[in-house]
């Protein structure tokens, strides 16, 4: 695994100056879609602008400068292109908030909200890069971290704070804050995975007896991890949380298969999932309907199929370059500022904008696997592996379901749909990535040549680490 | 607000969108392939990228090492040439210093050249790879006598 790309022969420049280059245009993405959005319902430009653009730049400037003094060897692409993705989000909320407020609808302060959660997610931002200045730390948290990922899975079950929102028991309440604690769940799970599986991937890998064609790693290496692995499927299964289960159990699969280098785990997990997903469309009605609702949506149509439907009548609407920021009915669609952000961009900024906005999701996923590629440590690659394995499935799901590829299950699309617990574990996801290509991109600290005479244990000795 | 204008908004929004997109492109492009050799690795002579050189058998340079050898430990005297680096230290078969040391892990080490200079990096070693006291993490720089710690062995480069 970590054979190649880590004796280059090249050491990576820094490139904060391209970073901030990227900044300005991802502001503009930002700030010119609210004004757009301004002009396109109210015929005005909106009268905060001055006020919105300034906080949004404030927050990404902030980002910028924390990058420039603690990573200063980060990744130049992955703030910016989170930048715009939730700049975007932030206006096309906004546009749904100006109709929802029109049709006298209680709820239109979401974009206000989102950019509360935003604030606070830049500030965890800020906080992981200040305070976690090496990721290996993290490492001798494995157990602590699985642990407590799975005690916040928990926690929506518990009588007080536990909540049920649309027929999903995930949500807490807390002094008034609803709260989705599976979101921080789920980093803390790759956080455990990836400490675990770095110790005993080389046991994983050659230990094991062969059964049929595949094999099996003996019982004590795998157990503890397939023990907080089913903890947490069971604990989903049981919330009726469709979308995450099928999250956890594509990122344990990457990671397993990375860990070991064994296809057989692909083998394995493959048929585990149709067997898995035979099994739920069989016993779970919820699952036969959605399949249904996939396979003949114009059948159910003004029913159970409402919402995919008239996503789709939107997005076919919008067309190429979409009807324009105001002027289209995003609002039909119910949901459509989380799960269905999406078919509000195609119907508004038409494939033009959606393709961009997947290519953004795909560029956040390579930089994490290029991260993966040049970390110098096992534990940071499987880390940066399935931090990138959670945007990219996630990203495929909810792409997937609302353009009718899958059937749909409900997460939301990171960055850009409204949800709080979701924009702030994502962006403590990308201060992680950071962290991490800052380690990896660093030039190797120098050791000097030590004299016999003081390299005894007692000598302290001075690293350099430019 | 006439029709033309929202159009035109629309379409200047979608280009900055874009050009935002193909400039991330860009960015990755020129960092991939835009990164420098490091000074040191120039020396006196410009020394070929640090990928091309490591496969071939190179000219030793006067005071450039030429071979590991084992010090203590086990298997005193053991040796390897540097010319068919990368090495592999280690208790497996396939290792270029077979050591019989049980605190030694089957792939336990490996050492490489970029540039001019050697590096040893611990490949996810159970008790770890020590230049002189300090436990390493990363590949490390290791010059001519720097002793080099594995389990109960210990190996030096050697001109």
């Amino acid at each position: 695994m970590s054979q190649t790309g880590t004796l280059m022969g090249f050491v990576h420049r820094r490139r904060r100056g391209a970073e901030l280059f990227l900044l300005v245009l991802a502001l503009m993405v930002g700030i010119g879609a609210y004004a757009a959005v301004g002009l396109g319902v109210e015929g005005v430009v909106p009268a905060d602008l001055v006020g919105y653009g300034g906080w949004l730049t404030a927050l990404i400037v902030g980002a910028h400068v924390t990058v420039r003094l603690v990573a200063p060897y980060a990744d130049p692409v992955l703030l910016p292109l989170v930048a715009a993705l939730n700049g975007l989000g932030l206006a096309v909320i906004r546009r749904l908030d100006l109709t929802y407020e029109a049709n006298g609808l209680d709820q239109h302060t979401f974009a206000r909200q989102q950019l509360t959660w935003m604030t606070l997610g830049v500030i965890l931002f800020v906080a992981t890069l200040f305070l976690l200045r090496d990721h290996r730390v993290l490492q001798r948290f494995t157990y602590t971290a699985g642990l407590l990922g799975i005690v916040l899975l928990i926690l929506p079950f518990l009588p007080v704070i536990g909540r049920e929102i649309n027929g999903a028991r995930i949500w807490i309440n807390v002094v008034g804050f609803s709260f989705q604690p599976g979101e921080v769940a789920k980093v803390l799970l790759v956080i455990a995975f990836s400490g675990y599986l770095v110790l005993h991937r080389d046991a994983l890998a050659l230990a094991g007896n062969r059964i049929l064609f595949i094999d099996l790693p003996r019982g004590r290496d795998l157990g503890p991890i397939l023990a907080m692995f089913g903890v947490s499927m069971m604990i989903l299964v049981l919330q009726n949380d469709l979308g995450s289960s099928l999250l956890f159990f594509g990122l344990f699969l990457a990671m397993l298969y990375v860990a070991t280098e064994r296809p057989g785990w692909l083998v394995v997990g493959g048929l585990l999932f149709g067997a898995g997903a035979l099994a739920a469309y069989t016993l779970v009605g919820n699952v036969q309907r959605r399949f249904d609702i996939w396979l003949h949506p114009m059948d159910y149509y003004p029913g159970t199929s409402f919402q995919p439907v008239e996503a789709m009548f939107g997005m076919g609407w919008g067309g190429l370059i979409g009807r324009g920021l105001g002027n289209g009915f995003p609002e039909r669609v119910p949901f459509a500022y989380s799960d269905f952000i999406l078919s509000t961009v195609g119907e508004e900024l038409g494939l033009t904008a959606v393709m961009a906005i997947v290519l953004c999701y795909g560029l956040i996923v390579e930089r994490a696997l290029r991260i993966a590629l040049i970390s110098r440590d096992g534990f940071g690659k499987l880390m940066a592996l399935g931090l990138g394995a959670i945007i990219a499935l996630q990203v495929f799901v909810v792409v997937g379901g609302v353009t009718g590829l899958i059937p749909l299950t409900g997460l939301t699309t990171p960055f850009l749909s409204y949800g709080g617990s979701s924009l702030v574990a994502n962006w403590v996801v990308i201060a992680l990535l950071l962290r991490i290509s800052d380690q990896a991109r660093r030039p190797a600290p120098r050791l000097e040549p030590v004299d016999d005479s003081v390299a005894d244990s007692e000598s302290t000795q001075v690293v350099k680490l430019r | 607000m006439s029709e033309l204008t929202l159009f035109l908004i629309r379409v200047a929004f979608l280009a900055i969108l874009w050009i935002f997109v193909l400039s991330a492109i860009s960015v990755i492009r020129s960092d991939m392939f835009g990164a420098r050799v490091p000074e040191t690795a120039r020396g006196n002579a410009p020394a070929p990228s640090g990928r091309k050189s490591n496969g071939k058998p190179r000219k030793p340079r006067r005071g450039a090492p030429t071979h590991l050898l084992v010090v203590e430990g086990e298997n005193p005297g053991v040796r390897a040439e540097l010319a068919d680096a990368p090495l592999l230290i280690g208790r497996g078969s396939d290792a270029a210093i077979k050591l019989d040391d049980d605190y030694v892990s089957t792939r336990h080490a490996r050492v490489a050249a970029s540039g001019d200079e050697w590096f040893v990096e611990d490949l996810g070693s159970t008790n770890g790879t020590y230049v002189g006291p300090v436990r390493i993490t990363q590949p490390t720089t290791i010059g001519i006598g720097v002793q080099v710690r594995v389990g109960k062995t210990i190996l030096e480069l050697r001109k």
